[in-house]
């Protein structure tokens, strides 16, 4: 369970994960109280493990930095849900173990910031709690699934060398 | 439902029935192609634990982008890569005296009809004008390849681009190129396959299709693709590395967005700086005085290419106020457009033969620019500092458009020296 926030169209990697520190080696705690920091300051000061994110289109366009997906994931966000996500950005969650959703936009339009939901990875379902309705995506399928069950591309690979 | 040919190309590689724009399939990819930047490609490789690659026969490697090395320090990152390849046994090695990697996957038989191909380099789009699914990915992709085999794709949406009518004299696939940009522009084509389509593209010679293909990652594309027909065959003869297929698109496939255009009616364009969607018909820009012409690239480096240029520059000397640097691009180029005088006739009018490689096209090293130079380049980027100098301009033509440009010392229409 937890709580939805809401975010409008094309939210670019520089608001989600400021530039300046990208060249700055930071724990994951660090890039967590960083994450989101000049779009909605309230954001890493009230975020809970289990949130999720509601978006519109082309979330996380920019550039290729893999901290705009890690503070997010450090921060206890368990999924992003959003009508498009920028290429590189959704690879990056999938390699990184962050489930991107993609819904239409009429599903978008129905969660509102602060609902409390739920969100099935493995059964592709997202039960909207406070509005009392369910959403069904594609569950992720093969080995797709295995990289976000391991939390990341590098930690499957880490568990498959352990299984030779 | 039908299928786009990039549709069917990832439903067979995940040996699916029927794949559809959205999903998400894994495959094992035909090669999985790097350059210079194994050097930190095998560094990622060895922070996974893994001892040896998953197959050494599916990794390409080509050494191409600084070659040979300028510094001490790139020298070294081709030594790393070196041992590795010895260490890993990695055949499909290809050190600094064969070409630049896209061409040189054409050339030895790489770049084969239905293959899935992908490479850590963003024009790796180029091997579609073989009918083959070949995309761009992040080193790090790279490496998680070498360790475990697999890549997942997102099947991406098509775009269909349909060209029919004869190309005009002095007009060539790279004015058609930037013409297509131009209009679907920089990201109209984020994460689509773009197939072209039409009579003019069956028309065009292999190399002419592979400017096509090479340029679809400037419209953002995550593939271009042309389906593959006698000419590829042809061209594979005696070269293809495996055995392929040729399919096709299905009548009823569905394409998100189609754009049609006419050969006939166009002209030779210019993308004026920094952006390869700032594109202009020829006249726009002619005048404009330039300090370098740089001939060459994965884009414009093959033989069909320097040809041209050497037609027009033929018995001339071009202007002396211009530096004009050849690099074709591969050794093949470079023999055969020797056997064929070009290289000769090029030098004679003044040109400055490099060796085949990438050249100055990144700003890493050789044929810099300085401050306030212009510089008319046959390469697929025009970007800020691209070729390492920010207080220069890069405008971007077709070969023919390069040696007329060279000749006079402004940007000028070659349709007027041809
Ligand atoms: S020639 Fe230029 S665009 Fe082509 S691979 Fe080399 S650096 Fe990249």
């Amino acid at each position: 369970m937890g709580r939805v926030w809401k975010y409008g169209n094309d939210v670019n990697t520089d608001v989600i994960f400021p530039g300046k520190y990208t060249y700055k080696i930071m724990s994951d705690e660090e890039m967590a109280s960083h994450a989101l920091e000049d779009l909605d300051p309230n954001f890493a000061k009230e975020v809970k493990q289990g949130d999720v994110i509601v978006a519109g289109k082309n979330w996380g366009y920019g550039s290729s930095r893999e901290q705009a997906v890690k503070c997010l994931k450090a921060a206890g966000i368990k999924a992003i849900i959003a009508e498009s996500f920028a290429r590189i950005y959704y690879r990056n969650c999938i390699n990184l173990g962050l489930p991107a959703i993609t819904l239409k936009r009429e599903d978008i339009e129905k969660f509102d910031d602060g609902d409390e939901v739920d969100v099935d990875i493995e059964k592709g379902v997202i039960v909207n709690k406070s509005k009392g309705f369910e959403i069904h995506f594609p569950p992720f399928e093969g080995y797709v699934m295995d990289i976000i069950r391991a939390g990341g591309i590098i930690e499957y690979i880490r568990m498959q060398q352990g299984k030779e | 439902m039908g299928m786009t040919l990039t549709e069917k190309i990832l439903a067979r590689a995940s040996e699916k029935k029927e794949v559809e724009p959205g999903e998400i399939v894994t495959v094992e990819p035909t090669w999985v192609m790097s350059h210079d930047n194994s050097a930190a490609i095998l560094l990622k490789f060895k922070k996974t634990g893994m001892k040896k690659v998953w197959n050494p026969k599916k990794i390409v490697i080509i050494l191409d982008h600084t070659v040979p090395a300028p510094t001490a320090e790139y020298a070294n990152n081709h030594t790393s890569i070196r041992e590795f390849v010895k260490e890993q046994g990695i055949e499909n090695f290809w050190d600094i005296n064969t070409g630049i990697c896209h061409q040189v996957m054409a050339e030895k038989g790489y770049d084969l009809p239905s293959a899935v191909i992908v490479g850590a380099d963003s024009h790796t789009t180029t091997p579609g004008a073989f009918g083959a699914f070949a995309a761009g990915i992040g080193r790090s992709e790279v490496a998680a390849i070498w360790a475990t085999g697999k890549i997942w794709l997102r099947v991406p949406e098509s775009y269909e681009i349909i060209v029919n009518g004869e190309m005009p004299k002095g007009v060539f696939a790279k004015d058609l190129a930037l013409h297509i940009i131009g209009d679907v522009t920089a990201s109209g084509a984020v994460y689509k396959a773009v197939e072209f389509k039409g009579e003019t593209i069956r028309n065009m010679s292999i190399a002419s299709r592979m400017v096509l293909t090479n340029m679809s990652a400037e419209m953002g594309a995550k593939n271009g693709i042309v389906e593959a027909d006698k000419k590829t065959e042809e061209y594979l003869k005696n070269r293809a590395r495996a055995p392929y297929k040729i399919l096709h698109s299905d009548e009823d496939a569905e394409y998100e967005k189609k754009y049609e255009y006419d050969a006939s009616d166009l002209v030779p364009k210019i993308a004026f700086p920094h952006t390869v969607d700032n594109v202009h018909d020829i006249d726009k820009a002619e005048g404009i005085n330039i300090n370098q012409v740089f001939l060459g690239t994965c884009t414009n480096g093959r033989v069909e290419d320097l040809e041209v240029a050497a037609r027009i520059l033929k018995g001339k000397r071009i202007n002396p106020d211009v530096r004009m640097l050849v690099f074709p691009a591969s050794w093949e180029v470079w023999r055969e457009a020797d056997e064929k005088g070009i290289l000769k006739t090029l030098a004679e009018a003044g040109a400055v033969i490099m060796n085949p490689g990438c050249g100055p096209c990144l700003g890493a090293h050789e044929g810099a620019l300085a401050d306030g130079e212009k510089c008319l380049s046959t390469a697929n980027r025009n970007f800020k500092g691209r070729m390492g100098n920010p207080n220069a301009e890069i405008y971007l033509g077709s070969p023919a458009t390069a040696a007329a440009s060279a000749l006079k010392g402004y940007i000028s229409d070659p349709r007027e020296v041809l």
